[in-house]
């Protein structure tokens, strides 16, 4: 419970870090955001009016917490591009970004675990040896060539799916999810690869421990010692990299909805920060931000569940 | 006996693929066929021809040229951020590994919560208050990795300052600064290679990355990541413009993780 409590506290602490990083960084960006909503043409007066309607003459501290309070209930100000609510824009992208994020994560673990472990176990067989090679070379190409790919493969020649053909969540939720596969794809092999890769040297590592000549000794068949002795420990640092994985997914969703044309949270971070539209860049950043603080934290948790020896 | 060997062949085929893409990006610096800029609206995505070798763009620009001149600008970039993330991972860790003290302990806890996030996130927030640009990227980058190297030289230098060398260095009356980097520095070295290595793997990879979102390099430089997205608007006419440009990409990574792998193995 202590450990619990520890880490709760540093996960507060690294929100208010990270959103004050964020906040101030989008403060010192040259360009007063009253000229840029009013054109360079506007007078003094109308500036000075439009300044005080956004409250930008008060102390920046004071509009940091401000700005903190209302991000908190929900209310991330106006987009200065379109006018309309930031958090209306967000509300529709965020379940879009997610689903995009859950069915990768979920190919990671589906690839890499039983194939992982099945590499460890025939170590020494000539596809073992190939899985190795395909591993290193699936590590090294960039999600959005996978993602160019797997279009060309499939949306061209195949044609198991449109490219561009994106379907909203609201209008069927199948088609939704079917579109989302191949971008999942394109986001999960090189993931998939390297967590592969990890299981499959961790799970080596711990069979040549003394507890692992024990479980032998006391009678245990391979699978039986694999499962339920070395697995166990084989998982601790993969559960770790799967947590930085989490995180890294939630980033790379940000080009990957790019090449597939995705309308989620990436795809507004990119065009709001090409338009300087800061309200919106700022909400969203901050909002993954907590996205990944808060998986860490659970990250952390689950760790320790795994195993009690740390502290 | 066997083990030694594959690790050996890591380290081998890393720095053959690396060296002939070094080799590649310095001749792209220096020259090209065609001048990587040059539109030839009679060229327009043409094919693979004795002429040009790997085709050209929509706007008839020479594709092998483009490659050739963006892998001079990525390795530059490179180069840049790999730079500045060892110099100023190089001061911090040596001064929080050396002294230890409050200062550490505040610099280690943000370099912690600096570790946890996805660099393309922080880089993202840098690059839309600096702007775009090669320069901007190379600090943006290099200021992101800075956190990870300065973890390692720490860790080092916690390791080395109470062994005996550095005891007799003291005794013999080595002043604070001779000894972090006459004394110590130069043993972290074999650690550090393989870190490096795969800055230069992360560096690459990010610089694509925000350069296919536009918001890396900008025109009139080349870069593959800008390639690799304007080509992915003639995935079906021209396939091979982003397959080359793509490749030359994996290429890279994949000899500089090779490349770091072997090290890590060799040290």
């Amino acid at each position: 419970m202590r450990y619990i409590g520890k880490k709760l506290i540093t996960m507060l602490v690294t929100v208010l870090i990270v959103t004050l990083l964020v906040f101030f960084a989008f403060r010192v960006i040259p360009g007063d955001p009253a000229v840029q909503m009013l054109g360079i043409k506007a007078t003094p007066e109308k500036v000075e009016r439009l300044r005080e309607q956004l409250g930008l003459n008060r102390p920046l501290i004071i509009r940091y917490l401000e700005w903190l309070k209302d991000f908190f209930f929900g209310d991330m100000g106006r987009s200065y591009t379109y006018g309309s609510s930031v958090k209306e824009m967000l509300g529709s992208k965020i379940p879009i970004t997610v689903a995009l994020t859950v069915i990768s994560f979920v190919f990671v673990v589906a690839f890499a675990i039983p194939l992982g472990i099945y590499a460890a176990k025939h170590e020494d067989k000539w596809y073992s040896h190939a899985l190795d090679t395909v591993n290193q070379i699936m590590m090294s190409i960039p999600p959005f060539f996978i993602g160019m790919l797997l279009t060309y493969l499939f949306g061209v020649v195949l044609r198991w799916f449109t490219p561009g053909g994106y379907v909203s969540y609201r209008d069927s939720f199948i088609s939704f999810i079917a579109y989302l596969i191949f971008p999942a794809l394109a986001i999960a092999l090189p993931k998939a690869a390297m967590t592969n890769k990890l299981l499959k040297s961790s799970v080596l590592k711990e069979s040549k421990l003394d507890y692992v000549r024990t479980a032998y000794s006391r009678g245990n068949s391979t699978n039986e010692v694999l499962y339920k002795h070395v697995l166990k420990n084989a998982m601790i640092p993969v559960i770790t990299f799967l947590g930085m994985t989490l995180a890294d997914i939630v980033a790379g969703s940000i080009i990957v909805e790019q090449v597939f044309s995705i309308p989620g949270l990436g795809r507004l971070l990119i065009t709001s920060i090409s338009n300087r539209d800061y309200p919106v860049a700022q909400a969203i950043i901050a909002i993954i931000a907590c996205i990944v603080i808060v998986i860490n934290f659970l990250v952390d948790v689950l760790y320790k569940l795994i195993d009690p020896r740390i502290s | 006996m066997n083990n030694k060997f594959r690790n050996n062949r890591k380290l081998y085929i890393g720095a053959l693929i690396t060296g002939m893409m070094l080799f590649l990006s310095v001749i792209g610096l220096l020259f090209t066929p065609y001048d990587p800029n040059e539109m030839d609206s009679s060229a327009k995505l043409a094919g693979i021809s004795l002429s040009h070798i790997m085709g050209c763009d929509n706007f008839g620009r020479d594709v092998f040229s483009r490659i050739l001149a963006g892998l001079g600008t990525t390795m530059t970039v490179a180069v840049g951020t790999v730079f500045i993330g060892i110099v100023l991972g190089t001061v911090v860790g040596a001064y929080t590994g050396y002294y230890g003290g409050r200062l550490d302990e505040i610099l280690m806890r943000f370099n912690d919560a600096v570790l946890a996030f996805p660099a393309l996130l922080l880089a993202l927030v840098l690059i839309s208050v600096m702007g775009p640009g090669k320069y901007n990227i190379m600090v943006a980058l290099g200021i992101l990795f800075a956190p990870g190297y300065a973890r390692i030289i720490r860790g080092e230098f916690l390791r080395c300052k109470n062994l005996d060398y550095v005891q007799s260095a003291r005794l013999m009356g080595a002043s604070d600064m001779r000894i972090m980097f006459v004394h110590i520095l130069p043993n972290t070295f074999n650690v550090m290679l393989s870190t490096i290595a795969i800055g230069f793997n992360n560096a690459v990879l990010a610089e694509a990355g925000m350069s296919f979102l536009g918001i890396g390099v900008q025109p009139p430089d080349s870069s593959l990541g800008r390639m690799l997205a304007e080509a992915q608007s003639y995935l079906f006419l021209r396939p091979g413009y982003a397959v080359c440009t793509g490749i030359t990409i994996v290429l890279l990574i994949i000899g500089f993780s090779m490349l770091s792998e072997g090290l890590e193995n060799n040290a």
